[in-house]
């Protein structure tokens, strides 16, 4: 008897790939530390990074310690983390809405992230002003995540109307909150003072030149959370690919499922778009690219999409505050110019499967 | 036992279902037929635990193995009765092979378990899905992918544990199928479920599938149990007439010896 269909082609073992983009990691992240107009070599890198962990190298130079550990350091680890946190939030959404184009700064969760930021600095100190005292360098990560979450449920309540999931009124609805949240980031620029105002173009590019410690104490954890509790997610979510009734009657608690990828997937954006501003198409173009080399099983596409999207985002970073030296080019464009021709390619290969 | 006990659901003012009972004993095959909209698929969802419209109102009760249905969790219920769909859904690329190893879902936690593996070929050849075991499922026809989601059926039901009674729903299993496999489908199912006390309920649409392979059928008709026993005494002309409005002669089968219905469009001018 003859079968038809496609033999799957050749997968890379999704061990040996984690394993290779950990090392690529690790080794993106020492160059990028290094690099820009003030050079340090990789070697004196690890020295001071050992010396920083109390190991004795020997003299390390005060000038470099001085740059690596306030400049170069929080900015490349944000890289890592928003990485990796945008590319799980990426993961997350296309398992839940179980197609690989869903992308959390496509349907709005981003700008949902953003506006609840631009409301927290434009009208925050003359609103809220017990809650930023509570809350300190808290306040925006929260706020950002408040408005992530509700984009995320609004759009999943319209897109799952009726117990099925349309991904055209997914999308639909993602742009429509996506205008109105921009209006209300516009709007608040309008009433917006000069410093304010400086502060929001920061979140409608995205850039990780804010980076500090003290504010990297605050998402980082968020972020993490999201990252560490998606993978758990691995299995339940290759199982919803079979659809929610289906996963169901092989036991997935599927509420459970939704309901968690949902607030994880506000966790890491809305934290990182307070951290980061809106930085496109790392969520999209990372667990495709796994998906591609290694087969679509979530065990391997969170982890290696994780790990994927740091490496992207610290080349993108060291990419985009050298290659206009003296000025820096906000990351978000940079990413947009990247993935939006990704987005297209995909959108027009895959166009007879999501029914538009 | 799995068990509707004098189930109605109502939408509105009409009723999909109205005061039927049911048993499916460990063990048996149970055919569910009748024609479209007689409730077949209702009462397939409502054994099976899913989700209704929520619109819908339910009277009545299913039971499983001597508890409410809903009194199991998810994961219990899943280790109790598995459920092959009309139509499988499959939103990524995954092979055969991975769909099949759904089924272990709720029996296994271990990433690269041999036994699991050894349980999944197996049932990917109970199916005949062996040779599509590392192909794409969404670039494989109806049929196929059928085969493939009863490997994960199979896979989901593989052990003999202590002789608990356990059930397998088929929603039409048959409808995508070739016509070698349509018998081979139900003959595998048939011996599966025997050798581990599993009781099968199955919507057919083809009532000479039914007759051959059923140890009873259950017809419905507009919502309502129209009659249930073996298939001998259910599958008679005035039966057959009043369920699906067609005519009908029951005949000897001349290869099996069993039976063979015939039906015709009632003449509108008799």
């Amino acid at each position: 008897m003859t079968a038809s269909g496609v033999a799957a082609p050749r997968r890379l073992p999704g061990r040996a790939v984690l394993v290779g983009l950990a090392l690529l990691l690790v080794t993106v992240v020492v160059l990028a530390v290094g690099h820009g107009s003030f050079r340090v070599a990789p070697l004196d890198v690890l020295r001071i990074l050992a010396s920083n962990a109390g190991l004795d190298v020997g003299s390390v130079d005060p000038r470099q310690v001085a740059v690596l550990n306030s400049i170069r350091l929080p900015r490349v680890l944000l890289a890592v983390i928003a990485g990796a946190g945008l590319a799980v939030a990426g993961a997350l959404m296309q398992g839940l809405f179980r197609n690989p184009l869903a992308d959390p700064t496509l349907i709005g969760v981003s700008s949902g992230g953003a506006l609840a930021a631009a409301f927290v600095i434009v009208l925050g100190a003359t609103w809220l002003p017990g809650i930023s005292k509570v809350l300190g360098a808290w306040t925006l990560p929260l706020a950002a995540f408040l408005g992530a979450l509700a984009v995320t449920l609004v759009v999943y309540r319209i897109g799952a109307a009726g117990g099925f999931l349309s991904l055209p009124s997914v999308l639909l609805a993602g742009i429509a909150l996506n205008a109105l949240a921009m209006a209300g980031v516009g709007l608040l620029s309008y009433l917006a003072s000069d410093e304010q105002l400086r502060n929001l173009t920061f979140w409608s590019f995205g850039s990780l030149g804010g980076a500090t410690w003290s504010m990297l104490t605050a998402v980082v954890p968020l972020a993490l959370v999201a990252v560490v509790a998606g993978s758990l997610l691995a299995r339940p979510l290759n199982a919803l690919a079979l659809g929610e009734t289906q996963a169901t009657h092989i036991g997935v608690d599927v509420l459970a499922v939704k309901r968690a990828t949902i607030v994880l997937t506000a966790l890491a954006v809305g934290s990182l778009v307070a951290a980061a501003g809106v930085i496109g198409f790392v969520g999209l173009v990372a667990p495709h690219a796994i998906r591609l080399a290694c087969g679509p099983d979530h065990r391997i596409v969170l982890p290696g999409a994780a790990l994927l999207g740091a490496v992207l985002l610290v080349f993108a970073d060291a990419l985009a505050r050298t290659v206009v030296a003296p000025a820096e080019l906000p990351i978000g464009i940079l990413t947009a110019t990247l993935g939006g021709p990704f987005f297209l390619v995909l959108l027009l290969r895959r166009r007879g499967q999501i029914g538009l | 036992m799995l068990e509707a006990r004098s189930v109605t659901v109502r939408i509105g003012m009409r009723k999909l279902l109205d005061d039927v009972s049911l048993q499916v004993a460990a063990g048996e095959i149970v055919a569910v037929v009748g024609e479209n909209g007689a409730g077949k698929s209702t009462l397939l969802k409502l054994l099976a635990g899913d989700r209704l419209p929520a619109a819908a109102r339910v009277d009545g009760s299913v039971w499983i193995a001597g508890r409410e249905l809903v009194a199991w969790s998810l994961a219990e219920r899943a280790r109790l009765r598995a459920v092959l769909p009309q139509r499988p859904e499959l939103a990524f690329a995954f092979t055969a092979r991975e769909v099949a190893a759904f089924g272990r879902y709720p029996v296994s936690t271990r990433w690269h378990d041999r036994r699991d593996r050894e349980i999944v070929d197996a049932a990917l050849a109970l199916a005949d899905a062996t040779q599509l075991a590392d192909r794409e499922v969404t670039t494989l026809s109806g049929g196929e992918q059928a085969r493939v989601h009863l490997a994960t059926a199979f896979a989901q039901l593989w052990e003999i544990e202590h002789l608990q009674p356990r059930f397998l729903l088929l929603d039409e299993p048959t409808a995508a199928l070739d016509l070698a496999h349509q018998h081979a489908l139900l003959v595998t199912a048939r011996a599966f479920a025997a050798r581990r006390n599993i009781g099968i309920l199955a919507i057919l649409h083809d009532l000479n599938l039914a007759a051959t392979y059923a140890d009873r059928v259950v017809v419905l008709h507009r919502g309502r149990m129209l009659a249930q026993g073996a298939p001998g005494d259910v599958l008679q002309p005035a039966t057959i007439a009043a369920g699906f409005g067609v005519a009908a002669q029951v005949l000897r089968h001349p290869l099996t010896g069993g039976l063979l219905i015939a039906t015709a469009a009632v003449d509108p001018s008799a």
